[in-house]
């Protein structure tokens, strides 16, 4: 690990500065990705900022939103009642989740900007343009079992990760959006548009400015609060991260579906949004044989390479599962 | 806890002696070691598979902060038990075990090329990661399948006519193609690793008069002290080797790796106690591994299920320095009786490091193949697969032509069903569904060979009337300090928290290492010899004080007092026996070791293993739901831990099966799966609970304890159930492990 120096900050005005004046600095919260990071040489900021002191842990309820501050714990928000009892999606996402000890330390604003998990861009020894930009992507031609299906239509990928966040697959889902601190005051992102599904700068997962600091996500309320299913696929039943996961939320009335949200984790560079899916299932009945056409109607567009290919498959059926639970159909 | 009958009754089990200081950290493994004057070794490793070092750039590392030294095969004092490197230097030679920082050629990719010596293990961490090496690389061959070409008999089985892994053939080698009921298949385990929670560690200590005293992760003692002894010339009292406890190893640290031998050379140059730990990812290339090895099957048996034929071919991968050897095909010719059995055994060197014995070794490779090619032709036959292999019992050793020195593995096998309700079996697969899962059912039978190696312990009786029982046997979790306690605190009569047994110090009496489940049948029999030859002396001093203890007369043991007969209730206690005859303490040592019965006797222990599965239809994801497992093991010294030594090993069987996968890139030569995020082994929630039986009954023609090895059993043969197991969940036969979800989509 190379030697760095430490900054604690009181204030989020205090802390956008500090890393204005330090181009090479990083925010680090729970540390539960970033200390890895460092100490297998992925990344090597000069300083760290430490922002577990500022006033960012909120649960709040205003107007229609449920608040939640950048540095509420994984494990805090999951089993926050306003969060169980308007958002349960999201609870659930984030209990699929690394482990209970993780989920501890772990952050919100930490798990939107988690890195990938991609085993090449944890290796300094092999080429990797998300770590080393122009060195050549390994996982292409290489193991790439856990890799990316759906890609930006207009670009050849020069990076096929996938995002590993679970929580932001359900966010994806929902209406929600980033608040976001910098240097020349406050903005709002919408989480669809704060990570790059372009790998043009396979350097960059988001569109967060150098030195922005995440200070709160604010998730919409919604009537999915009955029809919800946060459906995980894994190689073992606890604490590895999903090969593909799918959040699936559904309004329904008098025996029909009329709102559907579907989003899609290791599918994509970022968590993949269905939106012909759910323009499908609205106004529909729900039924397997609807599930599963829906389905498979996206897997058209995936592109998998040599290890991956179990993925299409895998996708479109993990949809059908978690569709029927949210449904509540067998 | 629900107690479970028998492995479980409420016995007088003894908890581990040495619970306590484990969990409350008291205990010190081999990195905690807080020797003054303490610098700390970081290897640098290749990152390359195959080649040479043209030159190192070390001007950024040695300027580093804290760095005392950085040594390479270019500066590294000669290590006085090898040969001076060739001029020019050449390839090491087949056979010939690695020896780092010697010649400037890369065997492996995360081969150590480099060690800084640095004031603390953060500062040697940065400035490793500041070396730079230019590498002339060659082409490298990794990829098993691509070289499988290249396979042949290992040159220790050519040089040896009576190696055990020459090929085997009883009956007619061509029986197979004439029977009624044939199935041929192919077998894939791939690397697997050890990887125990804690990563391999030493200090190493070089004092004044060239003594060394090493504080090192190992499983025996006895043999590091002997090897580096060898390495570095030194009289073998003049090296120590402290290792009282290791937080599992499953045959990581049966032999002596490099980092060792880098970690006392350290030591020796810098003249400071020097520590190495491990990175996690340097775990995957320095302490060896279970190799992959690819196996063919052809079984045939007639209509009424009797084998007729087997044919067992297997192909290991080795390194191309040294060949690795395991029993994979052997335990084919034992386990069932069949006329005619052929097996063959093959080596392919790669340009990857040297393979070890991983818990079960060969065994547990070969058993997932047999017992899946088993339950092939079982289904082939329609028949149950449990039925299948009573119908081929081997009533005596089949290959030696001998009489079992004990085998109850048919009792195995029905208390196993009748714990597990084997009988709710169907025969046809997706047959059964639960909450939307597909539930399937599987079996497997289990054995390993008995191994006993000469023991020898000491036993001291103290004024106090403690006691202390002495054997440089080692604990790498079994719980060995507990089953040695006990046997001893059974043969002395005496309340076992005045017994302390100490292991794990090279300077104790003589023990052979912890591997291949020999640890109780020798070391076991060496205490209980021990403290019958303490009990004879100290009935003799007690004869001496008076005539109800003379001998010929019924004197016993109990509650650390001497008594006349078992009704007898005025005891004389060892402290006084000792007092009356002005003794500060007694002591007796001896050695237990085989005889004569080695050759009258087949000796093995037998298992069976019992799975249910769960498989869901739409993701392929398997769950173990249930799991009861049943094993002849002997007389069972200490149920409590021997129930662990049972579970960790169906833990094992379970991620073998499931999810332990070290997986290369072959375009590097290097593994992609080198943390504990990429290599998946079991979590709790991917264990059920676990019943365990014992049949228990002592094998009185093995040793004077009558029990046989456990350790290795428990997992031979889990990960054949838990496949067997899928097929009958899902219809879908998987030969290459490990199942994950992708292999059934
Ligand atoms: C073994 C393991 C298993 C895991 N399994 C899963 C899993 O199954 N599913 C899953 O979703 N996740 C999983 N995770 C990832 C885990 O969720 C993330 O590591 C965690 O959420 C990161 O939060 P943190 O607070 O520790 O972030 P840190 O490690 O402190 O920071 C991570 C990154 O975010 C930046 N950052 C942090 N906070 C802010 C902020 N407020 N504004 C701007 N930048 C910020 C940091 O600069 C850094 O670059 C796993 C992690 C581990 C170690
Ligand atoms: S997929 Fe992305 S992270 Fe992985 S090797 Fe390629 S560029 Fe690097």
């Amino acid at each position: 690990m190379r030697p760095f120096q430490y900054l604690r900050p009181k204030t989020v005005g205090e802390a956008v500065t500090m890393a204005a004046d330090h181009p090479d600095a990083q925010y680090i919260a729970g540390g539960t990705n970033l200390i890895d990071l460092m100490k297998r040489g992925i990344t090597s900021p000069s300083t760290l900022i430490d922002i577990n002191h500022l006033p960012l842990k909120k649960i709040e309820h205003r107007y229609d939103r449920t608040r939640i501050g950048a540095l509420a714990l994984n494990s805090d928000v999951a089993q926050h009642k306003l969060v169980t009892r308007r958002q349960p999606l999201l609870a659930e996402a984030l209990l699929a989740g690394a482990s209970g000890q993780i989920r501890n330390m772990a952050t919100v604003g930490g798990n939107l900007l988690q890195r990938t998990r991609c085993s090449y861009f944890y290796d300094v020894a092999m080429p990797c343009n998300k770590r080393n930009p122009g060195s050549g992507c390994s996982a292409e031609g290489g193991i790439n079992r856990t890799h990316a299906i759906f890609f930006n239509a207009n670009e050849k990928p020069s990076c096929i990760a996938v995002h590993a966040s679970d929580m932001c697959v359900a966010l994806t889902a929902l209406d929600t959006d980033v608040v976001i601190a910098g240097p020349n005051g406050e903005r709002t992102l919408p989480f669809k548009d704060f990570h790059r599904l372009s790998t043009q700068q396979p350097e960059l997962d988001t569109y967060l400015a150098p030195g922005e600091l995440v200070t709160a996500i604010e998730v919409q309320d919604n009537a999915f609060t009955e029809h919800h299913h946060y459906l995980k696929v894994r190689d073992r039943a606890s604490y590895a991260f999903a090969l593909v996961a799918v959040a699936a939320a559904l309004q329904m009335d008098g025996g029909k579906i009329w709102e559907a949200r579907v989003a899609l984790g290791g599918v994509a560079h970022k968590p993949w949004r269905y939106w012909a899916v759910e323009l499908m299932l609205r106004g529909n009945a729900p039924s397997e044989k609807l599930f599963r056409e829906v389905a498979e109607h996206e897997m058209r567009s995936a592109k998998a390479g040599e290890y991956n290919a179990y993925k299409i498959n895998l996708t479109a059926n993990a949809m059908v599962a978690a569709l029927k639970t949210a449904a509540g159909i067998s | 806890m629900k107690k479970q009958t028998p492995d479980n009754p409420a016995d007088n089990s003894l908890s581990r002696v040495d619970g306590h200081v484990k969990v409350t950290g008291a205990a010190t493994y081999s990195a905690e070691y807080a020797v003054p004057g303490l610098v700390h070794a970081v290897l640098v490793t290749s990152t390359i598979a195959r080649g040479s070092i043209k030159a190192f750039d070390l001007q950024e590392a040695e300027t580093a902060p804290g760095v005392l030294a950085i040594i390479t095969h270019l500066n590294a004092q000669p290590v006085p038990g090898w040969p001076a490197p060739k001029q020019p230097a050449e390839r090491a030679p087949a056979g010939t075990a690695f020896r780092v920082f010697y010649d400037p050629f890369i065997y492996f990719d995360g081969q150590p090329v480099a060690m800084i010596v640095a004031d603390t293990r953060e500062r040697a961490l940065h400035a490793a990661s500041l070396v730079r090496v230019t590498y002339q690389q060659e082409p490298h061959q990794t990829h098993f399948e691509k070289n499988i070409g290249k396979a042949a008999i290992p040159l220790n089985v050519q040089r040896s006519k009576n190696s055990p892994f020459q090929d085997y053939t009883r009956g007619n080698a061509g029986a197979w193609a004439q029977a009624e009921i044939r199935i041929e298949a192919e077998y894939t385990i791939p690397t697997q690793h050890h990887q125990p929670l804690e990563p391999h560690a030493i200090v190493a200590v070089w004092e004044a008069g060239d003594k060394l005293t090493v504080y090192d992760k190992n499983q025996g003692v006895k043999s590091a002290q002997g090897q580096l002894a060898q390495a570095f010339k030194l009289p073998r009292e003049h090296v120590q080797v402290v290792s009282p406890y290791i937080g599992g190893a499953f045959g990581s640290g049966i032999r002596v790796w490099p980092h060792t031998v880098a970690a006392v050379m350290a030591a020796k140059q810098v003249r400071r106690p020097v520590k190495l730990v491990l990175g996690r990812e340097q775990m995957f290339t320095s302490v060896g591994y279970r190799p992959y090895t690819v196996q063919k099957i052809s079984l045939g048996a007639g209509k009424n299920g009797q084998l007729q034929a087997i044919v067992h071919e297997g192909v290991g991968q080795t390194s191309m320095y040294e060949e690795h050897l395991e029993r994979t095909v052997q335990g084919t010719r034992t386990i069932y009786a069949c006329p005619n059995v052929t097996t063959r055994y093959r080596l392919l060197p790669l340009d990857v490091n040297t393979p070890t014995w991983m818990r079960g070794p060969g065994d547990a490779t070969g058993m997932f193949a047999l017992e899946s090619a088993m339950d092939e032709l079982a289904f082939a036959l329609q028949m149950d697969p449990l039925e299948f292999r009573l119908k081929n019992y081997a009533e005596s050793d089949p290959e030696r032509n001998l009489p079992w020195s004990a085998k109850a593995l048919r009792e195995c096998y029905a208390l196993g069903a009748e714990k597990f309700r084997w009988e709710n079996r169907q025969m046809q697969p997706r047959a059964v569904s639960r909450n939307g899962m597909l539930v399937g059912y599987g079996m497997a039978s289990s054995l390993y060979g008995f191994h006993r190696h000469p023991s020898k312990a000491r036993a001291v009786l103290r004024a106090d009337g403690s006691v202390t029982v002495q054997s440089a046997t080692m604990d790498i979790g079994p719980g060995t300090g507990t089953a040695m306690t006990r046997i001893a605190a059974g043969v002395l009569g005496m309340n076992a928290k005045k017994i302390r047994f100490e292991l794990g110090h090279s300077a104790l009496p003589d023990a052979p290492g912890q591997n291949g489940s020999s640890t109780i049948p020798s070391v076991g029999s060496a205490v209980y010899v021990a403290c019958e030859s303490l009990k004879g002396k100290l009935l003799a001093l007690a004869g001496e004080m008076d005539e109800r203890f003379k001998a010929g007369r019924q004197a016993v043991v109990r509650d650390g007092q001497v008594f006349g007969s078992d009704e007898d209730k005025d005891g004389l206690s060892f402290a006084d026996i000792l007092k009356h005859h002005h003794l500060n303490e007694l002591e007796a040592a001896e050695e237990s070791k085989s005889g004569a019965e080695r050759d009258q006797y087949s000796m093995y222990s037998f298992g069976c293993h019992f799975v249910e599965v769960q498989v869901h239809p739409l993701t392929g994801e398997v769950r173990v739901t249930r799991v009861v497992t049943c094993a002849d093991v002997g007389a069972i010294i200490n149920h409590k831990t021997a129930r662990s030594q049972s579970i960790g090993g169906v833990v094992g069987g379970i991620g073998m099966a499931l999810m332990e996968h070290s997986e290369m890139d072959h375009r590097f030569g290097r593994y992609v799966t080198s943390d504990f995020a990429g290599y998946h082994i079991p979590v709790h929630a991917d264990i059920p609970a676990i019943e365990v039986y014992y049949i228990d009954k002592p094998d009185v023609h093995v040793n004077p304890i009558g029990s046989k090895g456990l350790g290795e059993i428990a997992i031979v043969g889990v990960a054949g159930a838990v496949a067997n197991a899928v097929f009958n969940a899902t219809g879908r036969r998987i030969r290459t492990l490990p199942i994950t979800p992708d292999k059934l989509i």
